[in-house]
C-alpha cells in the first residue's frame, strides 16, 4: 500500500522541465526553508551578541559598544566583586533542587502512568497547575505564605520554591518517556520467570533513565536561570540571575557575557554528547 | 476548576496512560505512597501558598503596624480600578507576542520535521541549545541590538520599518528600544522554544503518508496543508500557544529591561508593589485575579479548541 502510494506521488509529481527555473520559482520553492532559516538567525543573535560582547573591552561601566578585542573578562573570570559566590550558590541550589525534584518526580510519574486509582486525574490536574501558572503568581503567594507565617527567607526558601516549580517538569519528562516504551518488552521479561523486582530494575528502569537524565537538564537549567520566584523568597541571598538583574542596573561587566558563553557552550556539549551515546546505544 | 481540568485534559490528550502489567489489577497502595511526596510538596508549597495568597488580598494594614484580616473585597476594586492599563497591557503584548511566535516557530518547526532528513537531531540542537543561556543575559543582548545606535535600528529606520511601527503605536520616533515593540519582540524571542517543540512533536508524528493521499487526489499543496498537516498540528499549535501566553503575560522582565516605567506590565506592578510599595494586599489581589483571569482565558480557548477545532 505504501509504495503504491510512493509511486503514485511520483508521477503526479510537476516535470521540472514544463517550467523554467529562475530565481523567482527558487525562492517559491524554498520559502518555508528562508523562513525556518529567518526563524532560526533570530534565535543566534543575541547569542551572537552575548559571545560577542565577552571579549569587549568596555570604555567605561556600561558594556553595549563594542571598543577593542581582549580577553580579561575570560582570564579574569572572578574578577567582578560577588560574581563567583552567587555563581557557586546557584550551582549548589540547582543541583539539590534537581536532585530532590527528579526523585519526587520519577515517583510521581511512575504512579500516574502505571497505575489507575481514585483520584488520579485530580493528581494529574495537581501536577500541570504549577505549569499553567504565571511565576509571578507561585513567587508571591510563596512569599505571602512565608511572611505570614513569619518564616525567614533565604537559601532554604529558594530551595522549597525550585523544587516546586522543577517538579511538574520532571513528571511530565518521565511520564512521556515511560508512555513510549514498548510494554512488550517488560511481558516478554516475565515470561521468562523474571519476577516484578527484577523486571522493574532490569527493564523498567534502564528504558525510563534517558527520561530521567533528561528531566534532571530541565530541571537544572529551570533552577538554575530562575529570576522571577527567586526574587520573591530571595531577601538579601543572591544567586546569579539576582547578581545578573542588580548588573543590569549598574552596568554588566564582560564577566557576566563570559558566563552567558560558556553556559551555552557547555549546553551545547551536554546535548551533543547525550545525542551521540543515544544514536550508539540505538545502533549497538 | 473546570478550565484546569480541560487544560490537564488537554495536556494528556493523545497520550494517555497505557495499561500495563502492574500488579495484576489487584487494589495496592502503591500508587498512593508514589504519589505521596510529591502531592504532599505540591500542596504545601503550591495549593497552601494559593490560599495565603488570597487570604492577604482581603487584608487591611500597613507593612509596618501589621496585616488584619479585615475581608475587605474592595481590594480588588481599588487594585484593579488603579492598574486595569498594565493589566490590558499585559494581555495584548502577551498574546502579540503568541501570535508573533506561531508565526516564527511553525515553519521552523515544519522544516524539522518534513525538510531537514538527516539533519533532523543537529536542527533540534540548534533550536534548544540559545535557550539554556541565561534568560536575563538574552534579554540584555536584546538591549544592545535594539539600542539607538546599533545596525538593526539603523537599517530599519533606512528601510522605512519604523514609520510603519510608529504609525501602529509601536514605536517611538526613530528609537527601537524602550518602546513596546522592544518589549514585544523579548517577549516572542524568550517563549519561542515553547512554541516550536510542542508543534514539531505534533507534526513529527504525523503520518506523512496522508499528505501525499491528499495531493494523488488532485489537491493543491496549499489545500493539504490546510486540509490535513494543519488539523493535524492543531494539538501542538493549542500546548504551544498556552506555554508561550501563560508565561508571557506574567512576565516583567522583558518590560522592565526593554522597556519603560510608561509600558509597565502587571507583573512589574505587582513585583514594586511587594518591594517598593511595601502594599502587599494590593499585590496579593493583583496577583490573585491575574491567576483567576489566566484559568477563565485557559479554559474558554482550550474548550473552544477541543471541541470545535481539534475534531
Amino acid at each position: 500500500m505504501a509504495t503504491t502510494t510512493r509511486e503514485m506521488t511520483v508521477v503526479t509529481m510537476p516535470a521540472p522541465s514544463r517550467r523554467p527555473g529562475g530565481p523567482v520559482r527558487w525562492l517559491r520553492e524554498h520559502v518555508i526553508q528562508l523562513a525556518a532559516a529567518a526563524a532560526l538567525i533570530y534565535m543566534f543573535l543575541p547569542i551572537f551578541v552575548v559571545v560577542l560582547f565577552s571579549f569587549n573591552k568596555p570604555n567605561g561601566r556600561f558594556n553595549d559598544k563594542f571598543q577593542q578585542f581582549s580577553l580579561d573578562a575570560w582570564t579574569n573570570f572572578c574578577g567582578v566583586a560577588g560574581m563567583c559566590d552567587s555563581l557557586k550558590l546557584s550551582i549548589a541550589i540547582g543541583l539539590v533542587a534537581t536532585l530532590a525534584s527528579v526523585i519526587l518526580g520519577t515517583l510521581t510519574a511512575f504512579a500516574l502512568s502505571r497505575h489507575r486509582f481514585a483520584g488520579r486525574s485530580g493528581a494529574n490536574l495537581l501536577i500541570f497547575m504549577p505549569m499553567a501558572t504565571p511565576e509571578v503568581v507561585m513567587g508571591s503567594s510563596l512569599l505571602a505564605l512565608f511572611v505570614t507565617l513569619g518564616i525567614p527567607r533565604g537559601t532554604t526558601t529558594i530551595l522549597i520554591a525550585h523544587i516546586m516549580f522543577c517538579l511538574s517538569f520532571v513528571v511530565v519528562t518521565v511520564k512521556a518517556r515511560i508512555a513510549s516504551l514498548d510494554p512488550r518488552l517488560e511481558q516478554a521479561a516475565m515470561d521468562l520467570y523474571a519476577n516484578e523486582r527484577t523486571t522493574f530494575w532490569r527493564i523498567t528502569f534502564p528504558l525510563v533513565l534517558p527520561g530521567i537524565v533528561a528531566a534532571s537538564l530541565l530541571a537544572f537549567s529551570l533552577s538554575f536561570d530562575d529570576y522571577i520566584i527567586t526574587n520573591f523568597n530571595s531577601e538579601t541571598t543572591v544567586t546569579f540571575p539576582i547578581f545578573v538583574w542588580g548588573a543590569a542596573q549598574r552596568g554588566v561587566p564582560p564577566q557576566v557575557n563570559a558566563v552567558g558563553a560558556l553556559m551555552f557552550i557547555v549546553s551545547l556539549a551536554i546535548i551533543v554528547v547525550g545525542q551521540l551515546v543515544a544514536r550508539r546505544r540505538r545502533h549497538a | 476548576m473546570s478550565a484546569g481540568a480541560a487544560l490537564a485534559e488537554a495536556a494528556d490528550k493523545g497520550n494517555p496512560a497505557p495499561e500495563v502489567p502492574s500488579g495484576s489489577g489487584r487494589r495496592t497502595w502503591t500508587p498512593y505512597i508514589l504519589l505521596l511526596p510529591g502531592a504532599v510538596w505540591l500542596g504545601a508549597f503550591f495549593i497552601v501558598p494559593m490560599i495565603f495568597l488570597l487570604a492577604q488580598s482581603i487584608q487591611t494594614g500597613t507593612f509596618e503596624q501589621g496585616y488584619e484580616q479585615t475581608f475587605r473585597f474592595a481590594n480588588y476594586t481599588d487594585a484593579l480600578s488603579e492598574y486595569w492599563p498594565q493589566f490590558v497591557r499585559s494581555f495584548v503584548y502577551a498574546g502579540i507576542a503568541t501570535l508573533l511566535c506561531l508565526l516564527i516557530a511553525y515553519p521552523l518547526a515544519y522544516c524539522i520535521a518534513f525538510k531537514s532528513g538527516r539533519w533532523k537531531g543537529a536542527l533540534l540542537v540548534l533550536v534548544i541549545a540559545p535557550f539554556f543561556t541565561s534568560f536575563l543575559i538574552r534579554t540584555l543582548a536584546w538591549q544592545t541590538l535594539l539600542a539607538d545606535n546599533s545596525w538593526i535600528t539603523k537599517t530599519l529606520n533606512w528601510l522605512h520599518v519604523t514609520d510603519v511601527t510608529r504609525f501602529l503605536g509601536l514605536t517611538e520616533g526613530d528609537r527601537l528600544l524602550n518602546t513596546p515593540l522592544s518589549v514585544i519582540t523579548g517577549l516572542t524571542y524568550n517563549f519561542l522554544p515553547f512554541m516550536v517543540l510542542p508543534i514539531y512533536a505534533a507534526l513529527d508524528r504525523m503520518d506523512q503518508r496522508l499528505v501525499e493521499a491528499a495531493q494523488d487526489l488532485y489537491s493543491s499543496p496549499w489545500k493539504s496543508f490546510r486540509k490535513v498537516t494543519w488539523p493535524l498540528s492543531l494539538p501542538g499549535v493549542v500546548a504551544g500557544t498556552l506555554l508561550t501566553f501563560i508565561p508571557a503575560t506574567g512576565d516583567y522582565i522583558n518590560a522592565q529591561l526593554l522597556g519603560t516605567p510608561a509600558y509597565r506590565m502587571i507583573g512589574n506592578v505587582i513585583d514594586s508593589q511587594f518591594f517598593k510599595v511595601l502594599d502587599y494586599p494590593t499585590a496579593a489581589a493583583l496577583s490573585f485575579t491575574l491567576m483567576a483571569t489566566i484559568l477563565v482565558l485557559v479554559g474558554l480557548y482550550v474548550r473552544r479548541a477541543g471541541t470545535e477545532e481539534l475534531i
